[in-house]
């Protein structure tokens, strides 16, 4: 990862990241040991201690992120996803989160295998590519999606690892982690149906957040 | 040599005044108070001269105490009585600095093993009435923040609301925090590390070999002798100069610029402005510092080991510490690199304890948490405003 990443992705779901913050936050209990992973300017942080009184640390790429979260009282280590997690001894937080992230990471079967062991639980949201308005960008037009929460082209974006929500759901199955929850949000930023069998997500899901466990 | 005599060589150089009359506040330390050190000896009678800033409030919680570097002083930001030179951390504290002396209460102390006013070998020993030199016992850094920390309690102080210094600043800082955590609410430890790489020890014996090879060194006894190791101590001092900036720093300041000169001169002047610089910086340095002291003070950064005293596991020195931590780095710094910052990050990660971390971008090398770096000064500002509301402040 470069350092484009951070703010380049921050901006590039500003508008959806906002919901799945939402989300993420309702899906955290109270009190909890939290690691946020691209925790950005601190937000999701500042949400999490102010509604759910957790004991929160952040990892972000950007020195702007850093600085804006310590002057917040935050306690985040510049630091990089891919490279970093080693460090964090197993077990060390009840939750590791991952918000819109994992697609830009260099190695995101390691980054998750890394979260499970550092965390009770992972918390993992993404972009889902295989939602029905990039495949018709991708089958009909012939190009790389360019849409509203991905604004960027294929040459210029931090993105490098895009996948559906049935390709996640496979990796994890791979890791043998098990999924606790999984929440799919449509392009309005609504919650789908609980019900809905996984090709449905995966055609109109625009982003899904999971709670994994090892 | 009478004493009379030793005192009349002591005072033509200022900087041997201010060893043994400081023009800061004193707090001396008799028979009954010894500092008890890390050789095996104690030390008594004692003093350390400091400087404070702004006022201690009615409940003594907004205390912070600064800890200056190898060659660093008490004067942090008021002009230096040697050199006449505004406070080596002027641009950081000060009225409505990112420190800010009319919230806080700033002390930093000249450290035990210095010349500017604390016991160090250019202080005069009570037992012979001539200068300690070598019969002062090796300091560490363990033992300037013991030192510190009787300091603190004369001034009646028990929790500091933060701890912050860089380089041999950031160790005390480290150390302060492994010693008295229930003392260190917030410690903000800059561009150092939990150890003296070797390289780093090379430098400081490559320094200190300077000093000792010059003929004027006497042994030690070189104030007695009414002389001064001048040249050794400016040759130490350009060498670590190098270790302080950065190569692309060193090659935007100067280049292969020439020094008053049109043509190489084939000779073994300073033809280069980077000579002539680093022979101004060797020769400004060797008026304003006792060669001994730093002997002494790159002895007890060569020795600063935390994780060795316990059983080599940085994290298990910072377990339970319920400090709130914030590092900093500087991308071009070669003598604390990030590598040696992130370590203490991971140790303290590995404890569970509270910390941030920001590596800033810069290509200023080491010195770069001397000068004006706007992110380093937001992010400190920023750390501590939100430890002070923190601590209720």
């Amino acid at each position: 990862m470069d350092t484009a990443i951070a703010s380049t992705q921050s901006l590039a779901n500003a508008a959806a990241t906002r919901v799945d913050l939402r989300v993420i936050a309702d899906l955290v209990s109270p009190g909890a040991r939290v690691l946020d992973i691209g925790c950005g300017d601190g937000s999701l942080l500042a949400l999490l201690q102010a509604r759910r009184s957790v004991d929160g640390r952040g990892v972000e790429l950007s020195q702007a992120g850093v600085n804006e979260c310590v002057a917040r009282g935050l306690s985040v280590i510049q630091g990089d996803a891919d490279t970093d997690l080693v460090h964090y001894p197993d077990n060390a937080f009840d939750f590791v989160i991952l918000s819109q992230t994992i697609q830009a990471t260099r190695n995101p079967k390691i980054v998750l295998q890394q979260l499970l062991r550092i965390g009770g639980r992972a918390i993992v949201s993404l972009p889902n590519f295989g939602h029905w308005s990039i495949r018709l960008h991708l089958g009909f037009r012939g190009r790389m999606p360019v849409t509203e929460n991905l604004p960027m082209s294929w040459y210029d974006t931090p993105n490098i690892h895009f996948c559906t929500i049935r390709d996640f759901v496979a990796m994890a199955e791979e890791l043998g982690a098990k999924v606790e929850t999984a929440i799919a949000l449509n392009a309005s930023g609504e919650r789908m149906g609980m019900r809905m069998p996984w090709a449905f997500w995966n055609l109109f899901g625009e982003q899904a957040v999971f709670v994994l466990k090892r | 040599m009478t004493i009379e005599a030793t005192q009349k060589s002591v005072m033509p150089a200022l900087g041997n005044r201010e060893a043994n009359h400081p023009s800061s506040m004193v707090a001396m330390f008799g028979a009954d108070e010894p500092l008890v050190l890390d050789a095996g000896l104690s030390l008594a009678p004692f003093q350390l001269a400091y400087q404070t800033y702004g006022e201690l409030n009615a409940d003594k919680s907004n205390a912070i105490l600064v800890c200056h570097a190898l060659t660093g002083d008490q004067h942090v930001a008021n002009a230096n009585p040697v050199t006449g030179r505004a406070g080596w951390w002027s641009a950081l504290v000060g009225e409505g600095k990112p420190i800010d002396t009319s919230k806080y209460f700033v002390i930093c102390s000249n450290v035990i093993g210095s010349c500017m006013g604390s016991t160090g070998p250019a202080s005069i020993n009570p037992a012979t009435g001539e200068p300690y030199a070598l019969d002062l016992p090796v300091i560490t850094i363990r033992d300037m923040v013991r030192a510190q920390a009787m300091l603190v309690d004369r001034l009646g102080i028990d929790t500091l609301l933060a701890v912050i210094g860089g380089s041999m600043g950031g160790m005390q800082v480290l150390q302060w925090a492994v010693s008295y955590p229930e003392r260190v609410f917030a410690a903000l430890p800059i561009a150092t590390g939990a150890r003296h790489s070797s390289q780093n020890i090379a430098f400081d014996e490559v320094g200190r070999q300077a000093v000792m090879a010059d003929p004027d060194w006497r042994g030690g006894r070189y104030i007695a002798h009414g002389c001064r190791p001048h040249k050794g101590l400016a040759v130490a001092r350009m060498a670590a100069h190098v270790t302080y900036l950065s190569e692309a720093a060193l090659q935007r300041k100067f280049g292969r610029e020439l020094q008053d000169r049109e043509a190489l001169g084939f000779g073994f002047d300073a033809d280069f402005q980077i000579e002539s610089y680093l022979r101004h910086q060797g020769m400004t340095f060797v008026d304003r510092f006792d060669a001994n002291s730093y002997l002494y003070l790159t002895r007890a950064m060569d020795y600063f080991d935390i994780a060795a005293d316990f059983g080599g596991s940085l994290a298990t020195a910072f377990r339970n510490t319920k400090t709130r931590f914030c590092l900093v780095s500087f991308s071009s710094d070669w003598l604390f690199p990030t590598s040696e910052n992130r370590a203490i990050v991971h140790a303290l990660n590995a404890a569970a304890a509270s910390v941030s971390f920001v590596e800033i971008v810069t290509d200023r090398g080491h010195d770069a948490f001397l000068l004006d770096e706007p992110e380093f000064f937001s992010a400190s500002e920023g750390f501590i405003s939100s430890v002070a509301k923190a601590r209720g402040l």
